[in-house]
């Protein structure tokens, strides 16, 4: 990627540096403009959810309840598998900074294995998020969705979240999904939930020390409107669908533009992760057979340094938005 | 690029105050403590400034010392972040301005307003 530049300006570029403007080689310079971009790119993402969430904030889902889930162990855990998943890709920049100043003492074979270190934090950092989209598709609890397309949980007399398996029991339905086998030739429907309205209601008369929350949050408390069992019944007359878990249309933790968000954003961050480890393993291919030795540096590492910081830099307040606040 | 000098130890450094930073954010979204969760100071929680603030720090020591802003010249720096943090401040300023009174205006006239989404 060397280009020469005729050299025009007998060497009084801006700050010094010749043809090379800012001393800073013109790869490096463009891999910047690139992040700038991308940098304004994912602020507008995280913009218009700080929008939304401003809009909604009496009604936004809260992060806590809903990442929850740490591997072996079914207790629910907020924070913990995040903050996993966040020295896990801190702990990779730290290895990629490494091998950039491996390279900087031509030092080949340290280079190599710091980035195959990266890979591999790139790697456990996109098969945890995975698994966090894993939880969050597959849902929890289950919900129930209201005409107006508001979300009711149940909860018990403590005020606990349940799942709706806890008093509805086995589905004893005999309805059968509709697949492309079975019914109309070439159509067929989503997977059906668990459980069915018609059980949820009935579950819900028949255990009269549950209620229902709906997705609304008290201001003062920060924590979602408990009703009282009469208005609870009353509430279900609108029940519209049970849901489980989480897609584009509707997710059972609340507002569908929080599902929307997480996907949207997290996944745009997972994608710029994953075209980082690809990168970075082109890199590493280059430096195994000696590219960047016989070129005298290291600098192609500096630049997809540069592009892993950057991902673990949007994380950082990727985390903050979605997690913290 | 950075000179013969190696940045091993300031790496190592750098690691530990982010680990330090994160640790500190974990436990205080774990615990919340009412007093910063509940009150609010210009715009949002206490809390949220503290972990919005904790989070620029941590922008910067990864811009600074991981990305190398630190050994560039100065006024390429400067171009960019004084670039990124004047469009930045733009547009959430608005956003969330925007956000705010939209949601201060709909609240209670349509309960659910959920129901266009």
């Amino acid at each position: 990627m060397e280009v020469t530049i005729q050299n025009e300006n007998a060497g009084t570029t801006w700050n010094g540096g010749g043809d090379r403007p800012f001393n800073s080689s013109y790869g490096k310079m463009m891999m910047w403009f690139f992040l700038i971009s991308d940098a304004l790119t994912f602020a507008g993402f995280l913009g218009a959810y700080g929008l939304m969430r401003y809009r909604f904030l009496d009604s936004w889902p809260i992060a806590d309840e809903v990442f929850t889930h740490v591997p072996f162990t079914h207790t629910p855990m907020p924070m913990i598998y995040v903050a996993f998943m966040t020295f896990v890709l801190i702990f990779s920049s730290v290895t990629m900074v490494l091998a950039v100043d491996a390279g900087h003492h031509m030092k080949k074979k340290k280079v190599a294995f710091y980035m195959v270190l990266t890979i591999i934090g790139g790697m456990i950092f996109l098969g945890s998020q995975g698994w966090e989209w894993k939880n969050f598709i597959g849902g929890d609890k289950g919900a129930i969705q209201l005409q107006d397309g508001s979300i009711a949980q149940f909860v018990d007399e403590s005020g606990h979240q349940i799942a709706l398996t806890s008093f509805v029991g086995e589905n004893h339905s005999d309805r059968i999904q509709h697949t492309k086998a079975n019914g109309i030739w070439n159509q067929k429907e989503a997977e059906l939930p668990k459980v069915n309205l018609q059980q949820v209601i009935d579950g819900f008369n028949h255990n009269k020390n549950i209620s229902i929350r709906t997705q609304e949050i008290d201001l003062a408390t920060k924590t979602k409107v408990i009703l009282s069992r009469a208005e609870s019944q009353q509430l279900l007359q609108n029940a519209k669908q049970v849901v489980y878990g989480a897609n584009l249309k509707v997710n059972e933790y609340g507002m569908t533009l929080f599902g929307d968000f997480f996907f949207f954003i997290t996944g745009f961050h997972g994608f710029h992760v994953f075209s980082g480890i690809l990168i970075n393993i082109i890199i590493l291919f280059n430096v195994l057979v000696g590219t960047y030795e016989r070129r005298g540096h290291y600098e192609m590492v500096e630049k997809s340094g540069l592009y892993w910081h950057f991902v673990d830099l949007v994380w950082i307040f990727v985390f903050t938005f979605f997690y913290l606040f | 690029m950075s000179g013969a000098n190696s940045h091993k130890a300031l790496i190592w450094k750098v690691f530990g105050i982010l680990s330090v930073i994160t640790l500190f954010e974990v436990v205080l979204g774990i615990y919340k403590p009412d007093a910063l969760h509940l009150s609010k100071v210009l715009g949002t929680s206490p809390l949220n400034w503290i972990f919005l603030i904790l989070t620029l720090v941590k922008g910067y020591y990864i811009a600074w010392f991981f990305m190398h802003l630190n050994d560039e010249k100065k006024w390429l720096r400067r171009s960019i972040v004084w670039t990124l943090v004047f469009f930045i401040s733009y547009l959430s300023f608005f956003l969330l301005t925007e956000g705010g009174a939209v949601g201060e205006t709909f609240t209670g006239v349509y309960k659910s307003i959920t129901q266009f989404y």
